[in-house]
């Protein structure tokens, strides 16, 4: 069926031809058959990663195959989305190895994007955790990948966006835990030199992010909130938390019912809100036991909040640099903040080491923070790209919507390998994607 | 447990279906025409909804197999929900047999031959319930689609039948007009979003109509006056307009 596409950004939009199947071999006898394919999940890349000609909607191919509650593994079909799995594994005892900031991803999308969390630092990425799964190439064939097993194909899957195959099963390791609260500490920073140090003097917590308002200047500039936590043990749990540990209280959704109008958000209604965000708190440090929801994914309690930013979209910046260039860091926020054109919320994490072809991170600051599509943002944008590459940094495909093929090239180490490995098993681009084109990485 | 058989149970709609049941803890049995095509949605219902679920084959084409097949089953199942169906391509079906044929014995004999043998049990037993997924194209044979129509009318009115001599049984009767829904089955078409349901709502709807014991449902409730104006235009009118 023809319809209007547009991942989480709202940016850009586009009319595809969209497929959807239950059987593996519908999918195989299709893929075979057809070119300029690209597999979807949820739509909560934020760019042009999963738009395409056609589109493969992932969202039926849903199946739990097997969950093995001693060991804590699972395995699914790639078209199940994280919240389907937490409301399975949480009771059990088990959590997701690794998380992004919202649960509503499908398994396939934590695999094309290789997703990262609060936890990068000890846990690394999500192909950390997978133990195997399988890919339909380009020649309609499944072939089953792991570490061991087609390791070019399964490091070229991972962070590849799709353009290896669709990604059909996975399976992978889970986390024991024993409640469903997170002990966390939330500690406010007066600056970025203080964020930084806090994060160091932090980082043997296993989850750890800050919230950073990029509009401040002068000696609170890079004022931030640093979130720590842990999975909390039963004993911290209060009594009324204790009486079902593994069980969230039940709570109401709220939602965001149409796209906003885009003057809504402006300088002043940011500061406002970053004054409010960072005032809340009125102690330097805060410590207290919260349900995992708000904890990992305090955004998804409203829905569709991307309709805030209005009808134009926005597109979420997403670089990383290597830890020794924190001037980098500096240099891009200073951009930003004399820029004034930044969102409510700027998120700060440091990442821990990560060894892989084509993934996004690598041990260093990344900053993430969105801005409304608006004029003269793509020319600022290309503006902070040049920073980036000078310090050796590189942008998150999943978030991208418009980085100049260049850009891509020169900061993906592995730029080269990972694209003769798509070549390999992506036959006659049967899978394109709008920045697979974009990025020439097909054709 | 009670327990829910599915006839069909490949498709979207069923296998919202069977999730809505296996919510609601009941056993399910799948029945399709590749018994191991249904084992991840029979271990994904085990998983999540802590249930039993078999899976079995079952070829409504193969009509002499279909008495043996209910015998085969692991209970007698308290609801019966025939979901299968085939909408094939009514232009190639107009000029061949075998397309055809396939639409007549999907919709209609195949659903005829196995409700025979599920409505005896019923009966004898003096409980149970058959849903039959039918269709709003039944209402009215229209140029586009008068095949597949005219079978699923046979079927609507097998099962307003079924349901006049089953209630003297205490067995109870459901037919469902779904209307447009979001499938496999209809992913080429462009269908008006207003007027089209998703499996899910069509799952609801079936596991609503059958607690209340209700006899003739619409999944979308716009259908039910579209097909009340639809089935009063007078036939010198209705030819000659091309639907």
């Amino acid at each position: 069926m023809q319809k209007r596409l547009a991942n989480w950004g709202n940016y850009p939009a586009i009319a595809s031809e969209e497929t959807t199947f239950t059987q593996e071999d519908q999918l195989r006898t299709f893929v075979s058959n057809h070119q300029d394919l690209i597999a979807r999940g949820n739509g909560r890349c934020y760019g042009d990663a999963s738009l395409g000609k056609h589109s493969i909607s992932m969202l039926r191919y849903d199946k739990i195959l097997q969950f093995d509650t001693e060991k804590g593994i699972l395995e699914t079909q790639s078209g199940v989305t994280l919240d389907q799995i937490l409301d399975i594994i949480v009771p059990k005892g088990w959590f997701l190895p690794i998380t992004p900031g919202t649960k509503f991803i499908t398994v396939g999308g934590a695999v094309a994007s290789d997703v990262h969390g609060k936890n990068h630092h000890v846990d690394g990425a999500f192909s950390n955790h997978i133990i195997d799964m399988d890919v339909i190439t380009g020649d309609g064939n499944s072939i089953t990948c792991a570490p061991g097993q087609n390791p070019d194909l399964f490091w070229a899957t991972c962070g590849g966006m799709g353009l290896t195959g669709v990604v059909t099963r996975v399976k992978f390791d889970l986390k024991k835990i024993e409640t469903a609260y997170i002990k966390q500490t939330q500690i406010k920073a007066k600056n970025l030199e203080d964020v930084i140090r806090l994060f160091e003097e932090y980082k043997h917590y296993t989850y750890s992010m800050a919230w950073i308002d990029c509009l401040k200047t002068g000696d609170a500039f890079g004022r931030s909130i640093l979130i720590v936590g842990e999975h909390a043990k039963p004993e911290e749990l209060s009594a009324k938390q204790k009486q079902a540990p593994l069980t969230l209280p039940a709570k109401r959704k709220l939602t965001v019912p149409f796209n906003l109008p885009s003057f809504i958000l402006n300088t002043l209604t940011v500061k406002i809100f970053n004054w409010l965000y960072y005032n809340k708190n009125l102690k330097r440090e805060i410590n207290n036991v919260v349900p995992y929801e708000p904890f990992f994914y305090p955004l998804d309690a409203i829905l569709h909040w991307n309709r805030g930013y209005g009808k134009a979209g926005f597109v979420q910046y997403q670089f990383v640099l290597p830890l020794e260039h924190k001037d980098g860091l500096v240099k891009i926020l200073q951009r930003i903040s004399d820029k004034g054109w930044g969102s409510f919320l700027a998120v700060l994490k440091v990442f821990g080491n990560q060894d892989s072809l084509i993934s996004f991170p690598m041990e260093g600051y990344t900053l993430a923070l969105d801005f409304p599509v608006r004029k003269g943002l793509f020319e600022f944008l290309d503006e902070l790209d040049e920073i980036v590459l000078e310090y050796g940094g590189r942008l998150y495909l999943s978030k991208d919507a418009r980085m100049k093929q260049d850009v891509f090239w020169k900061s993906y180490p592995n730029a080269e390998k990972f694209a003769a490995i798509v070549k390999q098993y992506n036959h006659n681009n049967t899978f394109t994607s709008l920045q697979s084109e974009r990025l020439a990485l097909t054709k | 447990m009670p327990s829910v058989l599915i006839l069909g149970a490949g498709s979207d709609m069923a296998m919202a279906i069977a999730r809505e049941y296996a919510s609601k803890h009941y056993d399910i049995q799948l029945a399709g025409r590749s018994a191991n095509a249904l084992i991840p949605l029979q271990q994904d219902l085990q998983i999540r909804y802590n249930i039993k679920a078999s899976v079995h084959d079952f070829d409504a084409g193969a009509f002499e197999t279909h008495a043996a097949f209910f015998a085969s089953l692991p209970t007698v199942p308290d609801i019966t929900i025939c979901v299968f169906g085939y909408l094939g391509d009514h232009d190639k079906a107009q000029h061949d047999w075998s397309e055809a044929a396939r639409i007549i014995h999907t919709n209609y004999t195949g659903a005829v031959s196995i409700l025979n043998v599920v409505a005896e049990a019923y009966a004898k037993r003096g409980s149970g319930v058959i849903a039959g997924i039918s269709s709003v194209a039944g209402e009215r044979g229209r140029m586009s689609n008068y095949i597949y129509g005219s079978a699923k009318a046979g079927f609507t009115a097998y099962l307003s039948g079924l349901r006049n001599r089953l209630f003297h049984a205490g067995v109870h009767v459901i037919s469902v007009q779904p209307g447009f829904v979001n499938t496999r089955m209809t992913q080429h078409l462009t269908l008006p979003p207003l007027l089209t349901a998703q499996p899910e709502a069509v799952a609801k709807a079936v596991y609503t109509g059958i607690s209340k014991k209700k006899n003739v449902i619409y999944v979308k409730w716009h259908w039910k006056y579209i097909m009340l104006i639809i089935k009063n235009i007078p036939e010198g009118i209705f030819k000659k307009l091309k639907l």
